[in-house]
């Protein structure tokens, strides 16, 4: 049976005071989110996949501050997606440097067909909405962002 | 109208999926019909056949080769980077409403060659380009692109190359290197105590072997990758190969240029041959190599050679008898294109001008274009300095790294602004850079190196005039965006706030 969103994402999953300054290190803060909730077992083999992606596509971050690093890999138990708002902001290596306040970190399992894309071209499609990202940088609670990510993404 | 697009990214998919997005809502948004092919890791399903003939124009949104782009060959097209779709995409829908405005008949003509991709049209000067490369649309933007990629695929070696080489005459003697081998063949590599000369002279001559070898590389990669770029991966061998042929009977970049466009359009040719079977399999694998290296090769040595090196060397006669009055026009041209926009294909254009120039021993087009090519950034952030009110919170965080870009020479630490307002802003940019261009010419600044900003001004000559030259295109663009700037906003202002400050 194929996922729903609110399979992938859950209030344990979005921080909204995401505390790294780097970009690995905000990786690594969102990897434990993951880790915690029992989806990533292996957090450093995941963070590692995510990194090696991040360094060949030269960054997820986009020039709207929002930033996709994500990974598919046996490290992953059970998809997820982990958020994380940034007040500062992460370089994510957006073109025009911009720092990446809206981070959202997907992990997939081996063998999630393609549940991992899907996911992730549903949320960028989003994106480009101005009024998604508002709502996502006004909102005031992991579970106020779950409801609006929920809301509006639905699979 | 109805337009068709095609967006794509080498890896991933995100910017593929934001680029369609963009353009299906700015699309619907100004009433029009909109269907878009995502070619990437996810991918949708191609566009129908009907649907492609009935429509009236073409958007490429791709960071890589479109794949089947002959299915759109009868379309007006109109084609930019995912990135620009995703940052601008309202304009971009209006430029190909524009360009199918433009041409009405090709409409009706795409509709009688069918969805086949068939390149019939009524226009004899399409005619005779689809006949040489298989394409027949937009045939300007097309030529564009595939020298564009040509190009970007040969600045990294340029920028390597150039430096280290810069390095080389920078520590040790540029005379006394050049005299001297890193590598004798039947001897080996050679030590400083081989060579009988000090330990500084000997890394420099390490340092221009180096570079020189990636310096040998430039017109072969770019011939390479523009047959790449026309004719996708059997396009490289023959291309390489043209490249290579091209240095050696001294027709330089333009021989090169040639070189990439005959291969890939041989290529081109050689795939639209209607076979099956076997011979379908063999043709990738001996084929398009053996026919297509064999064809270029033929015509690099036996055709064109010849009077594209005589040309090239017209080319560098004619840079090195400018003088005065010429140079500085010659300054102002280049100084307008580098800052027009900003790493773009005409910025591109300039740029690899002034490679050219210097494969020629013209040190002064380089100098002039990278000063250029910097006063953009810091004439920006210099304005963000002086007058801050004109510019908001994000802009003036963008100025402090401006001028780290700037002094660096990445135009590109302009865009920001420029994407802000662009009609004031590009003007005031081409307005610095032209002067600064035409005073890098007029005080004789050259410089050896084809990147590096204020870190290689040890190998920049007569470095104090230079710095002149551009610290005065960055107050003169920096006044120009500022003024600018104050008069378009003063004018929808002063019904409200008269005669304020």
């Amino acid at each position: 049976m194929s996922p729903t969103i609110s399979d992938l994402i859950t209030p344990a999953l979005v921080t909204v005071d995401l505390t790294a300054t780097d970009r690995r290190a905000a990786i690594d803060e969102l990897a434990q989110l993951l880790e915690a909730d029992g989806r990533v077992s292996d957090r450093a083999t995941y963070v590692d996949a995510v990194w090696a992606r991040e360094e060949e596509t030269g960054g997820t971050g986009m020039e709207s501050g929002v930033a996709i690093p994500h990974a598919k890999t046996p490290a992953v138990s059970r998809a997820g997606i982990a958020f994380g708002r940034s007040a500062a902001g992460v370089d994510f290596g957006a073109e025009d440097d911009t720092p990446s306040d809206l981070v959202f970190l997907i992990a997939a399992p081996e063998g999630a067909d393609d549940l991992h894309v899907r996911v992730l071209s549903r949320i960028a499609r989003k994106l480009i909405h101005e009024s998604f990202r508002t709502s996502l940088r006004e909102a005031d609670s992991s579970q106020a962002v779950v409801d609006i990510i929920q809301r509006e993404v639905e699979l | 109208m109805k337009l068709v697009a095609v967006t794509s990214c080498p890896t991933g998919i995100a910017h593929s999926e934001m680029a369609a997005e963009a353009l299906e809502v700015a699309a619907k948004a100004k009433g029009h019909e909109i269907e878009v092919e995502v070619q990437g890791a996810a991918g949708g399903p191609p566009i129908g056949a009907a649907t492609i003939a009935a429509a009236e124009a073409v958007i490429f949104a791709v960071d890589a080769t479109v794949r089947d782009r002959d299915r759109f060959a009868h379309l007006p097209a109109v084609e930019v980077r995912t990135r620009e779709a995703i940052d601008r995409a309202s304009a971009i829908v209006d430029q190909a409403v524009a360009a199918a405005e433009r041409a009405p008949a090709r409409a009706t003509a795409a509709a009688g060659a069918g969805a086949a991709g068939a390149s019939r049209t009524d226009d004899g000067e399409r005619d005779v380009l689809a006949s040489v490369t298989g394409k027949s649309t937009s045939k300007g933007e097309e030529v564009r692109r595939w020298l564009m990629t040509g190009v970007s695929y040969m600045i990294p070696f340029v920028v390597g190359g150039g430096i280290l080489i810069a390095l080389s005459f920078a520590i040790a003697d540029a005379v006394e290197v050049t005299q001297h081998a890193i590598f004798v063949p039947g001897e080996g590599v050679q030590s400083a105590a081989a060579l009988g000369i000090d330990l500084r002279t000997w890394f420099g001559v390490l340092l221009l072997a180096i570079g020189g070898t990636a310096f040998s590389m430039l017109v072969p990669v770019l011939a390479g990758f523009i047959a790449f770029a026309m004719a996708d991966r059997p396009g490289i061998t023959p291309g390489f190969v043209g490249g290579l042929i091209a240095v050696q009977v001294e027709a330089g970049f333009l021989g090169g240029l040639v070189a990439g466009l005959l291969a890939g359009g041989i290529v081109m040719g050689l795939k639209r041959i209607p076979v099956t079977g076997t011979i379908k399999r063999m043709m990738p694998i001996l084929i398009y190599p053996i026919i297509g290296t064999l064809a270029v090769g033929a015509l690099m040595y036996l055709v064109v050679g010849e009077p594209v090196a005589a040309l090239n060397a017209a080319l560098s006669g004619w840079l090195g008898g400018l003088s005065g009055a010429n140079q500085i026009l010659l300054g102002l041209l280049l100084g307008m294109m580098m800052a027009f926009d900003m790493g773009g294909p005409v910025n591109k254009v300039a740029y690899a001008f002034g490679i050219a120039a210097l494969d020629a021993g013209n040190f002064q087009v380089m100098a002039a274009i990278m000063a250029a090519g910097m006063t953009p950034p810091l004439g920006l952030a210099l304005a963000t300095v002086v007058r801050k009110r004109l510019f908001s919170q994000e802009e003036r965080e963008a100025g402090e790294a401006a001028w780290i870009m700037g002094a660096s020479f990445i135009t590109e630490g302009a865009i920001p602004f420029a994407a802000a307002d662009p009609l004031r802003v590009i003007p005031s940019l081409m307005v610095g850079s032209a002067v600064t261009g035409a005073l890098s010419f007029w005080f004789n600044a050259t410089l050896q190196a084809p990147h590096g900003g204020i870190w290689v001004i040890g190998v920049i000559g007569n470095w104090p005039l230079y710095l002149v030259a551009i610290a005065i295109g960055t107050v003169v663009t920096a006044g120009m965006v500022i003024l600018l700037k104050s008069v378009g906003r003063e004018a929808p202002a002063a019904p409200a706030a008269p005669a304020a400050a």
